[in-house]
């Protein structure tokens, strides 16, 4: 079995359902990107993993979700706290919202060494070091003296993933890691983590909305759609030969090398929230392929043996294995 | 001036911004040169691109082009008037031809006005008073241009998305018939298909109403597809400009630059470099080259001696050993 398996996992926030029918797997050594336009569902699958649900008022109300041996859907709060940050650890857009301004950013991956490998307070920061030179950070034994109002954001957010480190998580769900970083920066800190999959062998859960960043660095690609799945597949199928007409619209949405002036048009139409949600397929009010049924069917999952590669579509008229 | 463009709408000859500021409640004030020494052409009916890393000068390249800021040396001429030595009413009209979009849609519109304000303000400003009809009629002939509906006149702007928002930021920068539009990252906000539909919106404007654009972006795909000419900045100062979006990319920073961005497509993944070094800081500025500590064909002269944009070449590189 996968080390994370979520299977047709709903969540609502008070009354209002918000995700539905989620599920995608991914095992140790694997990236899963997890992408979609804002608004589909990504950060809710994030906090939902991590058991942070109750601090929103949310609830899982159907589906399954297991990690290693561990049911997530039941798991009591006194346990779930043992598994994050040691098993499971999470990277946020903002790293400010994971660091504390008033400690130096040494102390706190000091901390989190001691908390989840219970250290010494000589051997946390003999691994803090460590780390941070893993992390290829510049005099490192400087860095851990300063706090993080004096760091710049690319120096926080590598702050953030030695924190993350620390506890020698399986499971690293990062959520737009890179989103409010520069590309020179970007480019290290995808790199960083690529490396921590390849030489650990940790299993990382790659939240972003970059296509860019998808194609550099997944494995196997989950695309979401206000709340639902769209679309599962390896990277090179998702981009090669995607399936569902919002895959494809979505990539569409990039301009690539010499990609002729006038030709990115996007997606007409927006995203509904969960408020305005559709009936049937919610992609049909944008959908150029839309037919009757999508207006009041909602689609089942069809399984794809694409090239070996596999997957899974949620369309009533799936575009043609050839297509794109 | 012997070198101009022939075809020029703003030309900046030498400019530079200095701003002082206060190292922590008590430090000393110490002075940081955000632009630096900037001389550029901006052709008419072309769309000129900016990118480079935060902080780099962008934002405040864009306000000193509209004189929102004075440099601090050097002269910004619109229409070959030197817009420092207008006088306030002269330098109202000048203002006429040059508007502004801003990137974040929620800032630049005030929450109480209704979206037929927002459009109309530009006249109050200038003084151009309408009846309320004329009012109404112009407010929803602006609106549809940018691809709105015109019902959406009465909302106000918390009920529109920040696709929505830029648009109604596009109607407004229209409203006195602009020649030059600077655009201030105005998609960097928003998802992708938005972003699609925005650019192809501006690429429409510009082709029907002869518009010139300055487009300022950190994001090198899209300024590779929508622009014609492309400036590279660097810590204050125009390194490179490309004369098109695919001339050779000569300056060291650029090559790093553009190599950092990912592309949407698996089969073809950077491998990431490590850069050394980090951006020096505009307080204290390197005496030669500011990009020598992370530039991996520096020189001893490098360090010494500080490269200058020339000003005749077609393809202008402010480099002491310019790429291949
Ligand atoms: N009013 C101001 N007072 C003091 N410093 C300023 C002011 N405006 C800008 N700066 C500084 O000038 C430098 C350039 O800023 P600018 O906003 O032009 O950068 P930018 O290239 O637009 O960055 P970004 O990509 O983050 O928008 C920065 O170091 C910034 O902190
Ligand atoms: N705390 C919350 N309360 C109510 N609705 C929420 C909350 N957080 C997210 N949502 C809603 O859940 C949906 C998915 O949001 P989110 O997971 O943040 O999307 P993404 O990360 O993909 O942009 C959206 O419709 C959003 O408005
Ligand atoms: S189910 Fe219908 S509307 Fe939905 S994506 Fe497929 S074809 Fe389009
Ligand atoms: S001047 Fe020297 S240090 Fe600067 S970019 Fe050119 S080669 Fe590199
Ligand atoms: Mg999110
Ligand atoms: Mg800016």
């Amino acid at each position: 079995m996968s080390l994370l398996a979520v299977t047709d996992l709903s969540v609502a926030i008070g009354m209002v359902p918000l995700l539905d029918r989620i599920s995608f797997s991914l095992d140790r050594g694997e990236v899963l990107g997890l992408v979609g336009e804002s608004g589909s569902g990504k950060s809710l699958t994030a906090m939902t993993l991590m058991g942070l649900l109750p601090l929103i008022g949310g609830r899982i109300t159907a589906g399954r979700a297991s990690f290693d041996d561990f049911d997530l859907t039941i798991l009591p709060e006194a346990r779930y706290r043992a598994l994050r940050g040691r098993r499971i650890a999470l990277i946020s857009q903002n790293p400010m919202t994971s660091l504390d301004p008033i400690l130096t950013v040494g102390a706190q991956i000091d901390q989190a060494s001691r908390l989840h490998a219970g250290l010494s307070a000589a051997a946390a920061r003999a691994r803090s070091l460590d780390l941070m030179h893993q992390l290829r950070i510049p005099e490192a034994a400087a860095i851990h003296g300063q706090y993080p109002h004096q760091l710049s954001g690319g120096m926080k957010q590598r702050i953030v993933i030695a924190m993350a480190l620390a506890g020698d998580p399986d499971l690293i769900i990062a959520d737009e890691p890179t989103t409010a970083l520069d590309v020179t920066i970007q480019a290290q800190i995808i790199q960083i983590l690529s490396d921590l999959v390849a030489e650990r062998g940790v299993a990382l859960l790659l939240i972003t909305h970059d296509m860019g960043v998808v194609a550099q660095a997944c494995h196997r690609v989950s695309v979401l759609y206000a709340g639902r799945c769209a679309e599962t597949g390896t990277v090179h199928d998702i981009f090669a030969r995607p399936r569902h007409p919002y895959t494809k619209a979505l990539i569409g949405c990039i301009p690539r090398e010499g990609q002729a002036p006038g030709t990115l048009v996007g997606i007409p139409g927006m995203v509904p929230t969960a408020f305005t949600y559709p009936k049937g397929c919610r992609y049909h009010p944008r959908c150029t392929v839309a037919a009757a049924e999508c207006r009041t069917e909602v689609p089942a999952g069809s399984i794809l043996d694409r090239s070996g590669g596999g997957g899974i579509v949620f369309c009533h008229h799936p575009l043609e294995a050839a297509h794109g | 001036m012997a070198d101009r463009i022939p075809d020029s709408i703003l030309r900046f000859d030498g400019v530079s911004r200095d701003f002082s500021a206060q190292a922590g409640l008590f430090g000393r004030k110490r002075t940081m040169r955000a632009v630096d020494g900037v001389t550029l052409d901006i052709p008419r009916g072309k769309v000129t691109g900016v990118v480079g890393e935060s902080g780099c000068g962008k934002s405040t390249l864009a306000r000193l082009a509209l004189h929102l800021l004075k440099p601090s040396a050097g002269h910004v001429y619109f229409e070959g008037h030197d817009l420092a030595g207008l006088k306030p009413a002269a330098l109202r009209r000048q203002r006429r031809h040059m508007q502004m979009v801003f990137q974040d849609p929620y800032s630049s519109i005030d929450p109480r006005f209704t979206i037929r304000d927002a459009v109309m303000e530009p006249f109050q400003v200038h003084g151009i008073r309408h009846t309320p009809a004329e009012g109404r009629e112009k407010a929803a002939r602006l609106l549809e241009m940018a691809g709105l509906d015109p019902q959406l006149a009465e909302r106000h702007p918390h009920q529109l998305s920040g696709g929505q928002k830029q648009r109604v930021g596009i109607a407004r920068a229209l409203a006195l018939e602009p020649d030059l539009i600077v655009l201030d990252e105005p998609t960097a906000s928003l998802d992708v298909s938005i972003q699609a539909q925005i650019v192809a919106l501006l690429a429409d404007l510009r082709s029907r109403l002869g518009l010139t654009y300055l487009f300022i972006s950190h994001d090198l795909g899209l300024v590779r597809y929508f622009c014609d000419r492309i400036v590279v900045m660097y810590l204050g100062a125009a390194v490179e400009i490309l004369p098109s979006t695919d001339a050779p990319h000569r300056h060291p920073y650029t090559r790093t630059l553009m190599e950092s961005a990912f592309l949407p497509d698996p089969e073809r993944r950077r491998t990431v470099t490590r850069l050394s070094g980090e951006i020096p800081s505009a307080f204290e500025r390197p005496p030669g080259c500011a990009f020598a500590a992370r530039c991996p064909v520096a020189s001893g002269r490098c360090y010494a001696e500080k490269p200058v944009l020339p000003a005749t070449d077609p393809h202008p590189v402010a480099c002491h050993h310019p790429l291949d």
